[in-house]
């Protein structure tokens, strides 16, 4: 049982570990909490089952079609509204960010209603793998888990080794001397949503084939996203990761021993507590503000 | 224009006769309105006045402290799930279980204050969302509360009198709402007021003048709290029926949106934005009945959306609102008046 508990913890928590990227790749670069993210993805997940149900492709298109989309959803949002707000406040953004999660999911469920819809995917849920006795691991699974570990490491590489990487990081440090330096600070901002958009909607992938696919599907894996990224620190990328990691476990070990029922408290707990003990998260550097 | 000239002037609790004068007749059109108004009319009077109940709490949080919250939904749950299940549970009359309801949500809204002392800005937001959603996730899961099937509400009677009409709940609603108005502008006159708008503005310099941080984030929290517990357990009437869908998520960002669009920091703005936003909401739900409008709604819905989801429409508006306000009028409702005003008091300058 506790084995069993470990592995779907880890494969949860893998959805989990891409939205808290998703997200922090936002906040550390623009210092936006997104609340949009979660209907980003969801958005992207409905163009995925809009290509393979209605218009019948092969997940060998559907997929890119779908990626290129949350791209596209991403630089569009943060061009046409993010950067239109003149000198915002936190609020401010944080009240653009919860308009448009309002858009999103309203055009959402306009178009497509709110029944439940079962999303295809290519990998099953029912094939599994013994790999301990008494402890299995599905298909979908280890495609899930494979995915996550995959894309950590690209944009790990992505941040080090490319030029445009470099330029992210370096706009995160300061705008004002990033600019100076010759970036576009403006254009990075629009590739980092971007890039944001594409890694939440593999989650909401993810997250629909093991589910159902509706417009409320992202709510709970986005407040997930925000307790594991705030257990990582808010602005470190492997610290996301493993903060998605280490709630999925939690909160597994805590339905499997104390309560089912509870379970979706042990996220707010998780946020309430780290931030009372240790409010720049587990893997971040603490931060003092200037006055 | 408005220039306080001595302390005096500045804690005066209405500025100017004008003031007086367009209050009371205010007063006199609330006092006049079931004597004409159509039972419909009524109710939605009502619903406003809960949601004018709710905004002036908020608004005390948001606006005037600048502490973030996403989970009043949170606390309205509580204010509606207490009153109710005093009353049929333990079989308390109304008025005593209304004023628990909203004591055991300013008992949340102090606990929910403890971590609100050490985070700020989007690590709060993050904090009261977490709350929003726990709170309804877990009222959902104890049989004692309904569970997932809601509760009932029982049959209105306030002092031996029974209320069963919209005309009846609104002569309980509205003067609570009139009265909780005038309370809360007593309150950010007076000197723990001044300190929430210290603390909103700066919380180091507002301890460094001896502003008691600790107390008074707590203070506000609960205060906004109770506001809003109050106001939940007057929902459960008007409603009749309540369960934890009732609380979602969307009834939080639509609670910050009505403190938002109507103006920050402004009880004027909290009555505008919370009358807007009820009133949108109304009337968005039944949008094919307009004439013209509706019909094109219908044949683009059917042409490129569902015409079964055509009511969540209104999310989209409310959400171009918002996004609207803050690009383009952060000062909201209240900004667009207090500019209108001056126009005409300048005027020919």
């Amino acid at each position: 049982m506790f084995g069993q508990l470990i592995i779907s913890g880890i494969s949860i928590g893998a959805t989990y570990a891409l939205m808290a990227l998703a997200m922090v790749i936002i906040y550390k670069t623009s210092e936006v909490l997104n609340f949009a993210q979660g209907d980003m993805a969801m958005l992207s997940a409905f163009v995925a089952y809009f290509i393979l149900e209605d218009k019948g492709l092969g997940f060998a298109l559907a997929f890119p079609l779908a990626m290129a989309f949350a791209f596209a959803l991403g630089a569009v949002l943060e061009f046409g509204f993010l950067r239109r707000a003149k000198e915002p406040t936190v609020l401010g953004l944080i009240i653009i960010t919860l308009g448009l999660q309002m858009i999103l999911y309203g055009l959402a469920s306009w178009r497509w209603g709110s029944d439940q819809k079962n999303f295809p995917f290519p990998v099953s849920d029912f094939e599994v793998h013994q790999i301990l006795p008494d402890v299995v691991i599905s298909n979908l699974n280890l495609v899930t888990l494979g995915w996550a570990l995959l894309l950590m490491l690209l944009l790990f590489a992505f941040f080090r080794y490319t030029k445009v990487g470099v330029a992210m990081k370096a706009t995160q440090q300061n705008h004002t001397v990033a600019r100076i330096m010759g970036i576009r600070v403006n254009r990075i901002l629009m590739l980092t949503w971007g890039i944001s958009s594409m890694v939440g909607a593999s989650a909401a992938f993810l997250i629909a084939s093991t589910d159902t696919l509706d417009p409320n599907l992202m709510w709970n894996p986005q407040l997930k996203g925000f307790s594991a990224a705030v257990l990582g620190g808010m602005t470190s990328l492997p610290g996301a990761v493993a903060g998605g990691f280490i709630l999925g476990v939690l909160e597994n070990l805590f339905g499997g021993y104390v309560s089912v029922e509870f379970k979706s408290v042990v996220a707010f707990a998780v946020i309430v507590l780290i931030l009372c003990v240790r409010p720049s998260g587990l893997f971040a550097r603490h931060y003092v503000r200037k006055v | 224009m408005d220039m306080k000239r001595d302390y005096y002037e500045d804690i005066r609790l209405l500025d100017s006769g004008a003031q007086v004068f367009w209050l009371i007749a205010l007063l006199a059109a609330l006092a006049a309105l079931p004597f004409f108004a159509s039972s419909y009319l009524i109710y939605t009077v009502n619903l406003m006045a809960i949601n004018v109940i709710v905004a002036l709490g908020l608004n005390l949080l948001v606006g005037y402290t600048g502490q973030i919250s996403l989970g009043h939904a949170g606390f309205f749950a509580i204010g509606s799930y207490i009153t109710l299940v005093l009353m049929t549970k333990l079989g308390l009359p109304f008025p005593v279980a209304l004023v628990a309801g909203g004591l055991v949500s300013a008992v949340f809204g102090f606990i929910l204050g403890l971590p609100a002392l050490r985070l700020e800005g989007p690590y709060l937001a993050i904090a009261t969302l977490g709350f929003g959603l726990t709170i309804t996730q877990i009222l959902g899961r104890i049989e004692y509360f309904g569970g997932h099937m809601g509760l009932q509400a029982p049959p209105l009677s306030v002092f031996g009198i029974g209320i069963a009409s919209d005309a009846g709940r609104y002569a309980l609603i509205m003067p609570l709402c009139v009265i909780m108005a005038w309370g809360l502008r007593n309150l950010v006159k007076s000197k723990v007021g001044r300190a929430f708008v210290a603390i909103r503005d700066s919380d180091i310099a507002a301890q460094c003048i001896g502003v008691n941080l600790t107390y008074y984030k707590t203070l506000a929290f609960a205060v906004s709290a109770f506001y809003t517990g109050i106001a939940g357990g007057l929902m459960a009437f008007v409603l009749g029926f309540i369960n934890p869908h009732t609380f979602n998520i969307m009834i939080s960002i639509l609670f910050l949106a009505m403190v938002v669009v109507g103006g920050l920091g402004s009880i004027l703005g909290s009555i505008m934005g919370a009358v807007l936003i009820s009133w949108l909401q109304i009337e968005l739900s039944r949008i094919t009945e307009l004439p013209l409008l509706g019909p094109a709604l219908e044949q683009i819905s059917q042409s490129v959306f569902t015409i079964s989801g055509l009511p969540n429409i209104q999310y989209v508006v409310f959400g171009l609102i918002m996004v609207g306000i803050i690009l383009f009028e952060p000062l909201g409702l209240y900004g667009i008046w207090i500019r209108t005003k001056l126009y005409w008091r300048t005027w020919p300058f």
